[in-house]
């Protein structure tokens, strides 16, 4: 079953007649994902490669039955087409955008509390249940079905080790890129729960970075409630202080936001470490069950 | 993006929050007239760079006479300023602030900054002001005084006499005053889209006005589209020529101390490169993030920033092709190879969309190129290749 989509996901695209959203949600539809159409406000009641377009998330999702959506929205409207999804009761929401501002990110952080929708991203490559939903930007031919979850806060970073198990062999249940924004939605506890209840996963890699305390976070979810074993790469570990964020950003994590305390932290609470991403194939084999 | 302080606390003037008189100068000359223009009989004279630590390196000094003024500014002005945050080589400074003085009863901080946790703006106030901030939260965190601001309500009275008790300030008139600044600068931070502020020292004078003593402002790179007023405060002399050449370019490139190039599309493949290659003995040049829909000219960019920096002794490419097409960046190392003659070894690693293409392109381009076979290999092979070229 996997985790947040399978193939009877519904997906719409909001930007989609855009280039970027055009391609991709071609590259979903060819992948097999139940691609229904999307939206672009103006063009309501045109097809577009195939596809019929709606003006409003709302009519897009009575008249097609969507129950997810990929967000396609040049930064300034992002977090608007983010908002109007929200209000519209859309359950899944992936937002691919990069570059949305921090302060339309906060409102749509706080709308989000006490609705019925969750949030992918923005920043990211969106998530897969390899062989039967994409959603996102990924490659779709480096992902095999398996059963190992895989979590990420970068892109490219994801695809490498998706790339490892491949080859070793080992499929995937889902891989979720969560985005490496300072403020997104679903965080990796949220999606480690998800991992943890899906009886199609056996265990779990992720991919974590410096900056924030959400590695911290999950590392003691994990100690505490998580009976899978997790493979956790931190990257960063090289990069020079100062150079990502302010001052004031490392007072309120009190210094835990670099590679060095996440690894420490992660191992601490029974995560096996990767130190190297070259090692990430290697590491989830040596704990899999037979 | 970040500002200068005399930048900053003009912003805050225009809103109301207590700043000094200042004036700013590039001439010891326009210095002394700036010093007699306030008008008083003291003066300080700062040294205007964005790093933090200017006073313990000397770059902020107290006069008593216009000749002293003059004779500090010619001191600072054009002297390269090397404190905790400016690296070794230090920073030249071409504008020094002139500002009036003012008898301080007490300082404290004040600081807004993003809690990730919550996603929620987090205003921070301390007594322990004038001092390194950081030291304090490490030493005595309880000394800081945090308060959340929700989105949906914005500031209330509230959260500034929480902030003022917290801190020790207690008497009516002045708990109201030192509010109002709080509210000031925590409109000033929404209006701007800033990412962090930091007030250190604000100071309670002998007549009970709260006024920042500093001011650092730092805003939102997203967020500029819709703030030109802030984007036309940019100090390109403030930027690495590079690392702004490179933005232009749509690329995200930071210069290190080492000697691989690193050319990776995507932040975090990107960081893992370089953490891979310390792992194996090396030392990277830089990061360097051609991001996802970068074009050929992108790409010859960023390999010719690579091939024109002088410490590098061998180039890592590794592009785990998603939107990125391998094709594309093989087109683009091997134009920019056209150019400038590639004189270290080159190592390469290409996965993913238009794999076979890009490889063949860079087959036929007569390159010398080391082939691997995954990324352990790719570092391995790097940092051998950096070494012996160095041998020579």
């Amino acid at each position: 079953m996997a985790i947040l989509v399978n193939r009877d996901t519904k997906l719409i695209t909001i930007g989609y007649t855009g280039k970027q959203g055009t391609f991709h949600s071609l590259q979903c539809r060819d992948y097999g994902t139940q691609f229904m159409g999307g939206v672009t406000p103006g063009k309501g009641g045109s097809m577009h490669e195939g596809s019929p377009v709606f003006n409003t998330v709302s009519e897009a999702m009575k008249e097609t039955e969507a129950l997810a959506s990929m967000i396609f929205v040049p930064p300034p409207f992002a977090a608007d087409s983010i908002l109007e999804c929200i209000e519209a009761g859309m359950p899944l929401i992936v937002a691919i955008t990069e570059g949305i501002p921090v302060a339309d990110m906060i409102r749509v952080k706080a709308a989000l509390e006490g609705s019925h929708s969750r949030l992918i991203g923005p920043n990211c490559p969106g998530v897969i249940t390899p062989g039967e939903c994409k959603i996102g930007i990924m490659p779709g031919h480096i992902h095999m079905p398996g059963r190992v979850g895989v979590i990420s806060r970068s892109g490219t970073l994801t695809y490498e080790a998706v790339y490892q198990l491949t080859q070793r062999e080992i499929g995937q249940s889902t891989c979720v890129g969560i985005g490496g924004d300072p403020v997104g939605g679903m965080s990796f506890i949220d999606i480690l729960k998800e991992f943890e209840a899906d009886e199609h996963t056996d265990a779990v890699i992720m991919i974590g970075e410096i900056g924030g305390t959400a590695e911290i976070e999950a590392a003691r979810w994990i100690q505490g409630e998580m009976s899978k074993p997790v493979v956790s790469f931190i990257a960063g570990a090289s990069a020079p202080p100062g150079k990502r964020m302010g001052h004031a950003g490392a007072i309120i994590s009190g210094g835990d936001d670099t590679a060095e305390a996440k690894f420490k932290v992660l191992e601490e609470c029974g995560v096996t470490i990767a130190r190297s991403p070259a090692e990430l194939g290697e590491k989830i084999a040596s704990i899999l069950p037979e | 993006m970040n500002i200068h302080e005399y930048q900053a606390k003009q912003l805050m003037a225009d809103m109301g929050i207590g700043v000094l008189g200042g004036l700013v100068a590039s001439s010891p000359q326009e210095a002394q007239e700036a010093a007699e223009k306030l008008g008083g009989s003291v003066w300080v004279v700062k040294a205007q760079i964005h790093a933090g630590g200017r006073g313990k390196a000397g770059g902020v000094k107290l006069a008593e006479s216009l000749e002293e003024v003059e004779a500090h500014a010619k001191e600072i002005l054009g002297r390269s300023l090397v404190t905790h945050q400016t690296g070794p080589q230090g920073k030249e400074v071409l504008k020094v602030l002139v500002e009036q003085g003012c008898r301080i009863a007490c300082e404290y901080y004040v600081g807004i900054v993003l809690d990730r946790t919550c996603g929620r703006l987090t205003m921070m106030a301390s007594q322990e002001g004038g001092v390194e901030i950081e030291e304090v939260a490490q030493k005595s965190p309880e000394k800081i005084i945090k308060v959340q601001i929700s989105p949906s309500v914005g500031f209330s009275p509230s959260v500034g006499r929480k902030l003022a008790y917290g801190i020790g300030i207690t008497e009516g008139s002045e708990v109201k005053e030192v509010t109002k600044f709080f509210k000031g600068l925590y409109a000033l931070y929404t209006k701007y889209d800033c990412t962090a502020a930091e007030i250190n020292p604000l100071v309670k004078t002998k007549d009970g006005q709260f006024i920042a003593l500093d001011a650092k402002l730092n805003f939102d790179d997203n967020a500029l589209y819709r703030h030109g007023e802030i984007e036309a405060l940019r100090d390109p002399t403030e930027e690495s020529a590079v690392e702004h050449e490179a933005k232009e370019h749509g690329l995200s490139y930071i210069s290190l101390d080492g000697n691989i190039g690193c050319l990776v599309n995507g932040a975090g493949l990107a960081m893992a490169t370089m953490d891979i290659i310390s792992l194996h003995g090396g030392s990277p040049a830089n990061f360097l993030d051609v991001g996802g829909s970068a074009t050929k000219e992108a790409v010859q960019k960023a390999f010719s920033i690579i091939l024109s920096d002088e410490k590098v002794k061998a180039i890592l490419v590794n592009i785990f092709g998603g939107i990125m097409k391998c094709d594309i960046i093989a087109e683009g190392i091997t134009a920019a190879a056209g150019e400038l003659a590639l004189k270290v070894p080159l190592v390469v690693r290409l996965e993913g969309t238009n794999v076979a293409l890009g490889k063949k392109i860079l087959g036929e381009s007569g390159l010398d190129i080391i082939a691997v076979d995954d990324l352990k290999d790719a570092a391995d092979k790097a940092v051998k290749a950096a070494k012996e070229f160095k041998k020579g």
